[in-house]
């Protein structure tokens, strides 16, 4: 047992957990936010990323005692003031998602493939990106869509505050 | 059509909550003094039972319980059902072997539950389950249904000599064997379809929770329909009477089938809630989930096709033997029956079929409904093997198949079904047009001259969805009837509540029910409510599977609003001092048509709930329910057809265009029906190109149990996909719905096999087509 203690989106937390706890359990259960999914145990389906110190990591391969001191942002911790953040309501306006199961991860992944390549994504990219979020409801064709959708708005607004 | 009504695609309303990590999964729920449970389980695929040695463990830190078979006898726990009987051809009933919860004398699966593990944390729970000491008697095992029916194979069940579960058959066999004595050509194959693992991508989880006090129990689940979980764990498992059992399958994430069942976990979970005193949750890991979670698919079948001198089909015969696994699953029997061999004529007139089933038990993991369930089987089958023939015959497949066409309706089929509906040369068209298939022969061409080998082939599906007549169900060994429930409940300020026992788990009923009312009543969406997945708020229902939420759930949601309006109108008559027959409800205002006088809808509901001035004689309260019993299965269709590049140097497939075209009926949202559509058909892709389960044949290990093994498709395996819907509404049910949730399943595999096969030249080739595969029969074919 040990007292972990980070900063999950932007509030101080400190849990007792078991040496053993990862990242997500850590989430989960220690800190009840339950919107980080476990989908596969082998760091393959991205239905738990999250970001760590603003990139993004699958929170199954890593333990909450590693992640001591970092900045965490969770699917919770996205959306500002109530307002969905661009990826989200892409996802929604494009029907990225079905079952809502793996759709954390996917956003996650989303928001970090998009601060990398910017208004420079192509159709290809983000198929490839993808590659460790795995989806079973969608095909994972709203799912480019919607990231593309996102980065597009994302870039337009960018220039406009330029 | 509203902006929000049928035929509008609007944005869903339970998005927003799955997008701000505010779902609620059945692992996500926590209740005060919850524990956690582990499965000791076998790992071997075959053993006799000696002994249970639990002294060590019962002492590890945080144990709670651990319990085991013999003790879940002793207390009358049920054996788990198959609730479908099938009689072999010789009238005998199919040979059941007993399945039970926990095994205490013989396990016959690798992951088969021995014992269960309460402790305070799921680290202890699983570290004591380590520590629990079975001693096991090997025994050999089989692992494929051809081989399990040889001589002198490793027995399962006592009950079943030989492995056979039965020997059915459907169809004419005389008229059949005569249809092929007499043909111009026939077509002979043999198809294998693949053994698959449904993954959806919540991994299942059941907390049960058991009240001493009211003697009660609570079970959340995820599950695809509670209320049929409720009625089994009630009336054969003999957990507790229904009115002390609420189960509830809150936000589910994905089922694909694997779902339908009630599986021992659940029972398990709640029978120890009461034996060790605390609410016991246990979540299934990815391996779990492989090793235990029901598969899909595997069958291995013969076929004849058998064709005239012009090429018209006039006799088809199946011969097929289907794994069916270890223990039979609730509806195991009914897939490579009734909801497989029934669909053996397509889209074709055909006047003679016959198709002979065996079933098989096996040391797998139980087989059962699979996205599509029997009715991708039968498409596959057909749809090579009218590939297969067109080249056979030197005709072009598109041609072949519209000279086979069924074109009038109705159309009864020598197989029971009789379809209502369809235009299947508009599918064809519209899918040939959008795949530019005129423009094959350049492109092809132009592959070549970059060294690649280009191939296109089609598939054209036909389903029997919307199941179904709940008397022609139970005729065929239906345990249950397939009607479906519905309530409505207009509150007094007007807002809505609607009631339903079909549950989503992904489809986006929140949304569509809400459409539906909404193009009824023109009260906007935000005013109504689905309200699904719990037994203690919906009155009954039979769930959400076979693509028929919308033609048989909404239609009774049709039933109910129908006699809401009914009652309104008669109110609003009353308080308007009009005709009933002259009220009209439309845009969320009730009206004397032809006159100005109107209420707001609110102002009726009120008027309803207040009765302080209703007709003479009238209840107060505006809540309607009805049951609604299809008089006919809906059969959607359509036609897929896939382009692909091979490599020839290193065998790998990259799909270069995917186009559906596929005939739904009427649509309620067209952007949820074609994200249907796609994730149908990424499965479809996945089991063609990618996707196998495999087991050691040896000793019964499965040798696909993670994501590292079992080749789920990944965005980059897939192309966008080009979707178009040639409709024709369906006359048996009062929306016109056929449904869309499986099509995408049914008709994409054998598109993409046909077009692999026709790129590398080879017909010899079995799903999933992998690079190694296709460069070997490529190779073979040079």
């Amino acid at each position: 047992m040990a007292k972990v203690k980070m900063t999950v989106n932007g509030r101080q937390v400190g849990s007792d957990c078991e040496d053993r706890t990862l990242l997500v359990h850590f989430l989960r259960d220690n800190l009840a936010l339950t919107g980080t999914h476990v989908g596969c145990d082998t760091t393959q389906c991205g239905a738990c990323v999250v970001h760590m110190d603003g990139r993004s990591v699958k929170s199954c391969t890593i333990l909450a005692a590693q992640a001591a001191g970092s900045t965490i942002t969770t699917i919770e911790g996205l959306a500002a003031n109530g307002e969905l953040h661009p990826v989200q309501a892409a996802f929604k306006a494009n029907h990225g998602l079905q079952c809502g199961f793996c759709t954390p991860g996917m956003v996650m992944t989303a928001v970090d493939m998009i601060r990398r390549h910017g208004a420079n994504l192509d159709e290809a990219t983000v198929r490839a990106e993808l590659d460790g979020n795995i989806c079973r409801c969608t095909g994972y064709h709203n799912i480019v869509k919607s990231i593309l959708a996102a980065a597009a708005e994302m870039a337009g607004a960018q220039q406009a505050a330029e | 059509m509203g902006v929000e009504g049928i035929g509008a695609s609007v944005a869903r309303k339970e998005d927003k909550r799955f997008l701000t990590g505010k779902g609620r999964y059945t692992d996500d729920m926590s209740v005060p003094g919850m524990k956690y449970a582990f499965f000791v389980r076998s790992p071997y695929a075959h053993a006799r039972i000696k002994n249970i040695d639990m002294s060590a463990a019962k002492d590890m830190p945080g144990v709670i319980g651990i319990l085991e078979g013999k003790q879940l006898q002793v207390d009358a726990i049920g054996n788990i059902i198959c609730g479908w009987m099938i009689h072999s051809k010789d009238g005998s009933p199919m040979n059941m072997g007993v399945w039970r919860p926990l095994a205490h004398e013989t396990v016959r699966y690798v992951g088969d539950a021995v014992a269960i593990v309460v402790a305070e944390s799921l680290g202890e729970a699983r570290d004591a389950a380590e520590a629990v000491v079975v001693d096991y008697e090997v025994l050999p095992a089989v692992t494929e249904a051809v081989k399990a029916l040889e001589p002198g194979q490793p027995q399962l069940h006592p009950e079943a000599p030989n492995n056979l579960i039965f020997d059915w058959q459907i169809g004419d066999g005389a008229a059949t064997e005569k249809a092929i004595a007499e043909a111009a050509h026939v077509t002979e194959i043999t198809l294998r379809n693949n053994r698959l693992a449904p993954n959806p991508m919540e991994p299942r989880a059941t907390l049960g929770i058991y009240d001493s006090a009211e003697d009660h129990y609570t079970c959340y689940t995820t599950s695809q329909n509670p209320h049929v979980a409720r009625l089994v764990m009630s009336a054969f498992y003999n957990v507790a009477p229904e009115n002390k059992l609420r189960v509830i399958a809150p936000d589910v994430g994905g089922g694909f089938g694997s779902k339908i069942y009630i599986y021992p976990e659940e029972i398990v979970c709640l029978w120890a809630s009461k034996k060790t005193g605390v609410p016991v949750k246990w979540t299934c890991d990815r391996t779990e989930a492989f090793l235990t979670d029901a598969h899909g698919r595997d069958h291995v079948s013969t076929v004849k096709m058998a064709f005239d001198k012009d090429n018209r089909i006039i006799g088809l015969k199946v011969d097929t033997i289907a794994n069916l696994g270890a223990y039979m699953s609730l509806f195991s029997s009914a897939v490579p029956t009734y909801l497989y061999a029934t669909l053996l004529s397509g889209q074709y007139a055909i006047p003679a079929i016959h198709a002979n089933v065996r079933t098989v038990y096996t040391n797998t993991v139980p087989v059962d409904a699979y996205r599509g369930a029997g009715r991708p089987e039968a498409t596959y089958l057909l749809e090579r093997t009218m590939e297969t023939a067109a080249r056979e015959l030197g005709v072009s497949p598109a041609e072949l198949r519209r000279q086979n066409f069924v074109r009038t309706f109705p159309y009864q089929t020598p197989l029971i079904m009789n379809y209502d509906a369809g235009d299947y040369e508009a599918s064809l068209e519209a899918a040939m047009a959008s795949a530019d298939w005129n423009g094959f022969a350049a492109r092809k061409a132009e592959a070549a001259r970059h060294g690649k080998k280009r191939g296109i082939g089609m598939s054209c599906y036909i389903e029997a969805c919307g199941i179904a007549p709940s008397a022609a169900v139970g005729s065929l060994g239906a345990g249950v009837g397939l009607w479906e429930s519905a309530e409505v409940r207009v509150n007094a300020v007007g807002t809505i509540e609607v009631m339903t026992g079909s549950h989503s788990h992904g489809q986006g009923h929140e949304t569509t029910f809400a459409q539906l009312v909404a193009d009824r009543l023109g009260v906007p969406i935000d005013s109504v409510n689905i309200v699904h997945g719990d037994t203690d708020k919906v009155q009954m229902g039979m769930g959400t599977y076979g693509s028929r939420s919308g033609a048989v759930g909404m239609s009774a949601v049709v039933k109910a609003l129908d006699k809401v309006e009914a009652k309104a109108k008669k109110i609003a008559a009353h308080l308007m001092e009009a005709d009933e027959s002259d009220i009209v409800i439309e845009n969320g205002e009730v009206k004397v048509a032809g006159t100005d006088k109107t209420l707001p809808w609110f102002q009726v509901a009120l008027a309803a709930y207040t009765a302080h001035n209703l007709p003479a004689g009238m209840e107060p309260g505006l809540k309607e329910g009805a049951f609604y019993d299809p008089s006919n299965f809906t059969f959607p269709a359509g036609c897929y057809i896939c382009e692909v590049e091979v490599d020839p140097e290193t065998g790998v497939t990259d799909i270069i265009q995917f186009v559906a075209a596929d005939d739904f009926g009427n649509i309620i949202n067209p952007m949820i029906v074609e994200g249907q559509v796609h994730g149908g058909i990424a499965q479809g892709i996945g089991q063609a190109l990618l996707e196998n389960v495999h087991y050691d044949p040896q000793n019964g290990q499965l040798i696909t149990a993670s994501y590292m093994d079992y080749a789920m498709p990944r965005a980059d395996d897939l192309p966008s996909f080009k979707l178009s819907h040639q409709n024709t509404p369906c006359p048996s049910n009062p929306l016109g719905i056929k449904g869309c949730g499986e099509a995408g399943a049914i008709g994409s595999p054998p598109a993409l096999m046909n077009a692999i096969t026709d790129a590398i030249g080879n017909n010899n080739l079995t799903m999933p087509a992998t690079p190694q595969k296709v460069w070997a029969a490529l190779n073979a074919a040079n």
